[in-house]
């Protein structure tokens, strides 16, 4: 790597020669304040918070932007530095809904940070005026509140990103503010619901639908069964909510805290995802035996599908016709489950936990009633069962290690790794390997497919043919995919896509770390490992091998995987949207 | 100042259709496309409707909010027609302290309309402008290429039967 040499604050340092001013200060051990900097998303000086004093320059620096160059002296303190900071904030806040006690990102909001680090006395040394600030609460999914807007546009950036960019900046200066093209509501464009704009806000303007109040009144109802179910996802992420390091595996506490929330039974999505796998893999045997249509793509994630129904509606038919697995693991809460313990199923309240805002929109589409009544009634995001457990005041940290509930807590490692990038495939290959060679195979790794990049392929030798694979997480390898796809010039047969970059661990429904913390961590990468650490611990590896799963095909779903029972329960339909 | 939005119904001719998807044609796979395309919409229809903004984005291979953004950030673009009579009011500063806000008042309570928009049957659009160097007139407006001066906010009425009348 070409190196340059470079002072920061009058000490000298070595730094790769294509560092911006920001990522060289690093090498110093220093951290430039940033608001509208995103790592790898958005880099666009916009909010002069990250200026800095370089010798001989007129004016200070945007260090985001700016790239070093041999011999550059920059001061990241000075009293200019400062001043030109402070002032950046105080005209933010003159803007700026300054409700901090009732905003949901207090704590964890950058803005906050910063004005508390830059020791801002009063918020309101420059009057203001608020601007209008309209609210969209027009999706099931989202809310926005641009009177916490800082105009940062991290979160056009990360639509962008997602080739759906719905959002944007319109008009200008003193009016400008982030909105969808003719000032429609979110709902009424071709938004996915990924939530990427929300984990990348750095206030308090785009948030979730909070749907806790909902699962509050479910508990408390004496006349409802209330069973929750928890993705892989959750466990690799809920703890950053309760100051654990980035990476750590809180399934245990996490349904400690559970039950102590007073739900009935909690029980883990993993175990749908078993089911996903029986299903899909053997849609796929299917498709292949009958000149079915290939490639045939995954289907779990909702943010992907309805990008899918949006931009490649020609495509849809190439979809898995599978439920989701909380969707799969929903339906048969309230039909299998339902049966075998008497309970009327129009009396469970069945509860979802996902890494994921587009799943609060899963729920209620069509077709995902397997018993006439809504699969799942209630999703929440990590993010909203982390404010479940502090409202409660439970001490997470301190919660016993406690298991699932026995049915369909029951899960194996195939499981587990769903929601990482490759994880579907992985495990569709380990039972599809199984099944079509007729033998247990030692062998349950597929590296290939594993890591964070956007877009894999591989080759499997499975049943005597080969199979070419392709892995994309991130809408913008997704649509390269798919027009490659489109064209004929892609020859896979089978493709697994993530909507979120990483996969489901970087899900739009996971806790929110700042702009500062994703510079130096990999959060796709760092979660992930929870997973396939998990999956390597774990006895069970493969979903075919999974007890409860074998029983619900003997007892329930009698002539077996993508048989016709399966697809009353298991199975769902596809609609063309368009844009 | 935000962008005013037409809610009139689009109607276009298959003469500016043609012109249009030409316009896009001669742009398709050139970066930067969208500010020469929105140019040339606005000159074939006389605004921008999101018809005309939706074939743009679609032709281009853009968002439509990236189209809708540029268009909402440039002054020079309107999104709502020009009426057959086109009335300025100026609110420049020799105007304005001469009561020309009244004047405006007055065309927006008769015409059922605010700024930078189009009466419903296509008669009349107002906009209110800056200085146009006839503050000896003050307050000022123009009706298409007309000047009325030293108004009071009851001509108003005179001036919009006139028009009305043709």
């Amino acid at each position: 790597m070409d190196m340059v040499n470079i002072k920061v604050n009058g000490v000298s340092y070595e730094v790769p020669k294509d560092s911006t001013i920001l990522e060289a200060a690093r090498y110093a051990g220093i951290d430039i304040p940033t608001l509208c900097y995103l790592k790898d998303i958005n880099q666009i000086g916009a909010c002069r918070m990250c200026m800095v004093e370089v010798k001989g320059a007129r004016s200070l620096m945007a260090a985001c932007v700016i790239g070093v160059n041999d011999g550059m002296e920059i001061f990241t303190n000075s009293p200019k530095v400062q001043e030109s900071r402070k002032m950046t904030l105080e005209l933010l806040l003159s803007v700026h809904d300054r409700k901090c006690l009732t905003c949901e990102r207090s704590g964890n909001c950058e803005l906050q940070t910063l004005c508390n680090e830059m020791g801002i006395e009063e918020d309101s040394r420059f009057e203001g005026a608020l601007p209008a600030g309209e609210k969209d609460n027009t999706t099931l999914y989202l809310e926005r509140n641009n009177a916490k807007c800082i105009l940062c546009r991290r979160c056009v950036a990360a639509c962008q990103n997602q080739h759906v960019s719905v959002i944007g900046a319109n008009n200008r200066g003193f009016d400008t503010s982030i909105g969808c093209a003719f000032e429609s509501g979110l709902a009424d464009v071709p938004c996915v619901a990924c939530g990427q704009c929300i984990v990348s806000c750095p206030t308090g303007a785009l948030t979730e639908k909070d749907n806790t109040q909902d699962v509050i009144d479910a508990i408390n109802d004496p006349e409802k069964t209330v069973i929750v179910q928890t993705a892989p996802a959750v466990r690799a992420a809920l703890g950053e909510e309760f100051g654990l390091p980035i990476g750590t595996n809180v399934e245990d506490k996490m349904v400690a805290a559970l039950r102590r929330l007073g739900f009935d039974k909690v029980f883990d999505t993993d175990f749908g995802a078993d089911m996903t796998i029986m299903e899909e893999a053997s849609e796929f045997i299917h498709r292949v035996q009958n000149g079915g249509k290939l490639p045939m793509i995954t289907s779990c994630s909702p943010g992907w599908v309805k990008f899918c129904e949006h931009y490649y509606p020609d495509l849809i038919d190439n979809l898995s016709t599978c439920k989701s697995p909380q969707n799969m693991e929903g339906a048969l809460i309230k039909t299998w489950y339902a049966q075998r313990e008497g309970i009327d199923p129009k009396n469970i309240v069945s509860v979802s936990v996902m890494p994921c805002t587009a799943k609060k929109f899963e729920i209620k589409r069509d077709d995902e009633d397997a018993a006439g009544l809504p699969d799942v009634d209630i999703s929440l995001t990590t993010r909203e069962l982390a404010r479940l457990i502090k409202k409660a005041k439970l001490n997470f940290n301190a919660l016993p290690d406690e298991k699932f509930d026995d049915a369909m807590g029951i899960s194996t490692g195939a499981g587990v790794i769903f929601g990482a990038t490759g994880g579907v495939m992985e495990a569709a290959l380990r039972t599809a390997a199984d099944v079509l060679d007729g033998t247990s195979h030692e062998n349950v790794e597929y590296h290939e497919v594993r890591g964070t990049e956007g877009f894999k392929e591989a080759v499997y030798k499975v049943g005597g043919m080969d199979v070419k694979v392709a892995v994309v997480s991130g809408l913008s390898n997704a649509d390269a995919l798919l027009q490659k796809v489109r064209s004929g010039e892609a020859d896979y047969q089978f493709i697994e896509v993530m909507c979120c970059p990483g996969g489901c661990v970087n899900g739009g429904g996971q806790p929110i770390q700042s702009a500062t913390t994703r510079a130096y961590v990999d959060l796709k990468a760092t979660r992930a490992k929870a997973l396939y650490d998990q999956d390597k611990a774990m006895p069970l590896r493969k979903s075919h091998e999974n007890p409860v799963l074998k029983q619900c095909y003997e007892e329930f779903l009698t002539d077996g995987p993508n048989g016709h029972k399966a697809h009353e329960i298991l199975h769902t339909s596809y609609v063309k949207r368009g844009v | 100042m935000q962008k005013r939005i037409s809610h009139l119904p689009f109607h276009d001719t298959p003469e500016q259709a043609q012109k249009l998807d030409a316009v896009i044609e001669s742009l398709k796979g050139q970066a930067g496309a969208v500010m020469p395309a929105l140019h040339q919409a606005q000159d074939i229809y006389g605004y921008l409707p999101l018809e005309v903004q939706k074939k743009i984005a679609e032709g281009l291979g853009v968002s439509l909010e990236e189209v809708f953004g540029v268009s909402t950030f440039y002054s020079q673009f309107s999104l709502t027609p020009k009426g057959r009579n086109h009335i300025s009011v100026c609110l420049g500063t020799a105007c304005y302290v001469k009561g020309s806000d009244k004047v405006l008042d007055r065309l927006v309570a008769k015409l059922g309309i605010h700024p930078e928009e189009c009466t419903e049957d296509g008669e009349f659009s107002l906009t209110a402008c800056r200085c146009i160097g006839a503050c000896g007139l003050a307050p000022v407006m123009t009706v298409n290429d007309e000047v009325y001066g030293r108004l009071v906010p009851e001509d108003v009425d005179k001036i919009l039967a006139q028009y009305a009348a043709k």
